[in-house]
């Protein structure tokens, strides 16, 4: 009885997870088929073919895309991290006016959903000429009030006596930051690194709102406008084009399993 | 060294927020210059029939989503609170479909849903059933996608509930043992009552999911057949995006926001009350 229930129990589970990971799968192989076999439920393909991701790659600029997803979720990241752990050490560590003021302002900035600010942030960007260019996709996320709130909780952990001893041997606040928080802070970096990459990396309203040349598109905007084009022409071509958002992803997801789940996660019940 | 933070604070929150609520009150169509438009844009909105449709739609959503995401993700948090062999393997492909990009998995998903060569009808013709038009029927379309998002987000729900789950004591979980409740009865008395903040974070934050919802009918359905999946997002899009009605897409941002507080805060009272009951 009690050997027969845990079977149930994994058969369950199995189809369970069948039910999240096929779908993937199925996406994966339908790309390698051509279109008439598209369609079959087998996912090995009888005719394997590299056609649809030659479609894809010339048709529209997924290389640049590439590119510029990358760029701009590294710079985000990097700023959230760099400018936030400082704003962050200030506010947990230094005592300067109006730090009740901005602490505030910060939780404020959390209970604000993000459609509010939406059309005055696009109006903004574009009085100031930024339509279709990096900056526009940046700017609004140099910044992470999420990220700076869970940084500021870890820092006020760490034991005044570090700031205090270092401060005597003459080191500056930014050396303290840098050379002693940080390599004791590497637990919240990794999660703020990862679910700041990933959010840059998946969003897409906000692109589609400030990019229209095509050079300067994300992935995931180029995806969502040459499948709704029509520039994939068939589902295999732009299932391929997915494919070139997902690989990177799965593939970090593999290794970094653990961290996503964990930074993802505490992101959203923060958030 | 908080100085470029406040700077950041300044330019990219206050000052949106503050010209949201300005913007209400204007026409502006981005090229020429903004004209006082008094109460026409509140009015607008308030005898709007697409919007409303909008809003009646997310409520359709949240029908469906909400109820399904708990008892998806506490099914499977409770069937992953045990002694199980590749434990991680089975939370990391619950999990993988949330972080993977909205677009891809709305792309990924008007394949599944296509009715003649869509995956799931392929499926249901495979067992005997007739294929449905799953995007195209106006009564399915939205419960199709409120099904698709749900799956997308299970996994991240699920974390929660395995969190919530470790924090219900051994002792209370041995003496009802003791006492000799069923498996249902422990279930019923002892996890779901302790699991309740959980729960509410459950419906809070699919609740606020749903208003946001944009990218999946913005791909999939357009906000059709016959606007039954309009989002509220879609249609501030539109305005700002396609008829460059800028005061008239921040009164709807504004709009929303004021809906989202009112039916979160709605939700936390009614819960409160039947938990004191």
């Amino acid at each position: 009885m009690r050997t027969l229930r845990r079977i149930g129990l994994y058969v369950a589970l199995g189809l369970a997870a069948l039910t999240f990971i096929y779908p993937f799968l199925w996406m994966a192989s339908s790309t390698f088929k051509p279109r008439e076999e598209f369609g079959s439920l087998a996912l090995i393909p009888d005719h394997f073919t590299l056609d649809n991701y030659r479609t894809m790659w010339a048709r529209a600029p997924f290389g640049r895309a590439l590119l510029n997803s990358t760029l701009v979720a590294t710079t985000i990241t990097l700023s959230v991290l760099v400018f936030g752990s400082m704003t962050a050490y200030a506010m947990a560590r230094l005592r300067f006016r109006g730090r009740p003021a901005l602490n505030a302002a910060t939780l404020g900035v959390l209970l604000v959903p993000g459609q509010l600010t939406l059309i005055p942030l696009y109006t903004l960007i574009v009085q100031l000429g930024l339509i279709d260019t990096y900056p526009a996709l940046i700017l609004p996320y140099l910044f992470n009030a999420t990220a700076i709130l869970m940084m500021r909780q870890f820092f006020l952990q760490i034991p005044q006596s570090l700031i205090d001893a270092a401060r005597m041997d003459g080191m500056s606040e930014l050396r303290i930051l840098f050379t002693i928080f940080w390599p004791l802070s590497k637990p919240v970096l990794s999660i703020v690194a990862i679910f700041t990459f990933m959010g840059s990396w998946n969003e897409v309203l906000w692109p589609l709102l400030v990019v229209r040349d095509e050079q300067l598109m994300t992935l995931p905007q180029l995806l969502t406008v040459f499948a709704l084009g029509g520039g994939a022409g068939s589902v295999g071509v732009s299932l391929a084009s997915a494919m070139v958002l997902v690989v990177p992803v799965v593939i970090a997801y593999m290794f970094l399993q653990r961290n996503f789940i964990e930074s993802m996660a505490g992101a959203g019940i923060k958030g | 060294m908080a100085a470029p933070y406040a700077v950041f604070l300044l330019a990219f929150a206050a000052y949106p927020i503050v010209f949201a609520l300005v913007l209400v009150f204007l026409r502006w169509d981005l090229v020429t210059a903004p004209s006082i438009a008094g109460f026409d844009n509140i009015r607008l909105l308030a005898n709007d029939g697409r919007f409303w449709r909008a809003v009646a739609n997310t409520f359709v959503f949240l029908s469906i989503h909400v109820p399904l995401q708990i008892v998806t993700a506490l099914g499977l948090a409770l069937a992953l609170n045990r002694k199980l062999v590749l434990r991680g393997f089975w939370r990391a492909a619950f999990f993988l479909p949330v972080v993977i990009s909205g677009a891809v998995v709305a792309i990924l998903w008007s394949n599944l849903y296509a009715t003649d060569v869509g995956l799931i009808n392929k499926l249901l013709v495979r067992i005997g059933l007739s294929p449905v038009s799953w995007l195209t029927d106006p009564n399915t379309a939205m419960p199709a996608i409120a099904v698709m998002v749900t799956w997308k987000n299970v996994g991240f729900y699920v974390i929660i509930y395995l969190a919530g789950l470790q924090y219900i004591p051994r002792s209370c979980q041995e003496a009802i043992e003791i006492e000799g409740a069923s498996a249902w009865q422990r279930f019923r008395f002892l996890t779901l009552p302790s699991l309740l903040p959980q729960t509410i974070l459950v419906i809070t934050l699919s609740t606020i999911n749903g208003f946001q919802l944009f990218i999946e009918p913005y791909v999939m359905t357009g906000g059709g057949p016959l606007r039954r999946t309009y989002s509220v997002v879609l249609y501030l899009y539109n305005n700002a995006f396609a008829y460059q009605k800028m005061g008239y897409a921040a009164t709807i941002g504004v709009a929303l926001a004021l809906i989202i507080g009112a039916v979160v805060l709605i939700q936390r009272r009614v819960i409160g009350r039947a938990e004191a009951l």
